[in-house]
């Protein structure tokens, strides 16, 4: 099951970090469709964050079409989020990518700015 | 709107310790609906304890009444907990003996699996006297008891102020635990901002005996925002709290009508700027948000 890290440092919302975490490991495969969320009582319990915070992320989770709440049951995840992507070909290709920015002498930061700034560049919208 | 019973709704309320000495709470009204995580903050000597001792039935106010659960304090009191400051117990009772009491005294309701989690979770030994025990770990016990009373509203003066970090965190894990499952509601008086922000969805803030900030945190940040830019001329708005920063200006502000995102910078403050820039400046006017202004009989709330 999904363990949330709360960073209070960050400046993000604390149920956004709770959505941005749950999106993250669907993108991963970490959770897949007809996995359980942890509860809320879980969540507080481990985390020390407002009940109603998770709760507002679940929501939002459920909003989006992500997750489905199953009075009594729990919160299960219907959907599952370019899981496909780790194993497409762009995941080589991005591999491949990075193998000859490394032989080209790029260090570390470099090429994690040039990716972010790509990326920003690309997806202008702010998906998350 | 129709409301259930409020947890906490005082009106007027007045509490003056000699008759030559100036008022600690003065004429404070506010509204704290069932189910809530509340953060009671304020500078010291605002009235924090006097307030919560007051919820509690442990004092009477000299002015106003202060309804608990729908109730007067001394009646709601089988369904508060209530951990005061001095975390008051028997010095000369084993810590198990002091669990059994309450035990005893809360026959029939008494949840013997919170308390213990709670009492001996850091391995304190069930026979130590609570004499021999120090402020923390005294503070454990008096929490086991308030949670062992599956009360109603939870009424906790400092409750992390003598504990370490990791007692902190997992001291408000477990009663979060037990909030959640209960659906109880909490009042939380203390100076520790930072970790009353996530824990809490709502706020009071005391100054000088009188509520200043009422109402869920969510609304009551909505209605600021931190501005920047180049004039000091902040109008519409309120200002709360403004600086000059080289060439700009800076100002936490009470929102009032659309806000100017073209010639400012417009962010979201954080609950604990929001709370100091409110103790920092004391002249700014109380707000209320709908939730938590006392019942208005008639009027509908704002």
């Amino acid at each position: 099951m999904i363990e949330y890290r709360i960073d209070r440092g960050t400046g993000v919302a604390t149920y956004l970090q709770i959505v941005q975490q749950t999106k993250h490991a669907l993108r991963l495969g970490l959770l897949e469709p007809g996995d359980r969320l942890p509860t809320a009582r879980e969540v507080v319990e481990a985390t020390a964050v407002n009940p109603n915070t998770v709760l507002k992320a679940y929501r939002e989770l459920e909003r989006e079409g992500l997750v489905q709440a199953r009075r009594g049951l729990g919160t299960f995840v219907t959907k599952s989020l370019g899981a496909a992507a780790a194993q497409s070909p762009l995941a080589d290709e991005l591999a491949d990518w990075m193998k000859r920015a490394r032989t080209g002498g790029l260090a570390r930061e470099d090429v994690a700015a040039l990716f972010s700034s790509v990326l920003e560049h690309e997806f202008t919208e702010g998906e998350q | 709107m129709s409301r259930e019973p409020a947890a906490l709704e005082a009106r007027g309320l007045v509490m003056g310790y000699g008759r030559r000495r100036r008022p600690v709470l003065r004429d404070c009204s506010f509204r704290l609906p069932t189910g809530r995580i509340c953060a009671l903050v304020g500078p010291n000597g605002a009235g924090k304890s006097t307030l919560l001792a007051l919820a509690a039935g442990v004092l009477r106010p000299t002015g106003g009444t202060l309804r608990v659960l729908g109730a007067g304090p001394a009646e709601a009191r089988p369904r508060i907990g209530y951990v005061a400051q001095n975390r008051p117990l028997y010095p000369q009772l084993t810590v198990a003996a002091t669990l059994r009491l309450g035990a005893e005294l809360n026959r029939g309701c008494w949840d013997r699996e919170s308390a213990e989690r709670v009492a001996y979770g850091a391995g304190l030994d069930p026979k130590a006297t609570v004499r021999s025990l120090s402020g923390g770990q005294r503070t454990r016990v008096a929490l086991a008891l308030a949670l062992g009373k599956r009360a109603e509203l939870l009424l906790l003066d400092e409750p992390m102020a003598d504990l370490d970090p990791v007692a902190r965190h997992e001291l408000m894990c477990a009663l979060l635990a037990v909030v959640v499952e209960r659906d109880t509601t909490v009042v939380i008086a203390s100076h520790v901002l930072g970790e009353l922000a996530d824990v809490c969805d709502y706020l009071l803030l005391l100054e000088e005996g009188q509520i200043k900030l009422a109402g869920e945190s969510e609304d009551l940040l909505t209605a600021h925002a931190r501005l920047t830019g180049t004039s000091p001329d902040f109008a519409p708005h309120t200002v709360v709290e403004s600086r000059a920063t080289g060439r700009g200006h800076t100002a936490l502000v009470r929102v009032q009508g659309p806000l100017d995102e073209v010639s400012r910078l417009v962010e979201r403050p954080s609950m604990e700027e929001l709370i100091l820039a409110h103790l920092r400046n004391p002249g700014a006017p109380a707000l209320f948000t709908g939730s938590a202004s006392p019942a208005p009989s008639q009027e509908a709330a704002a």
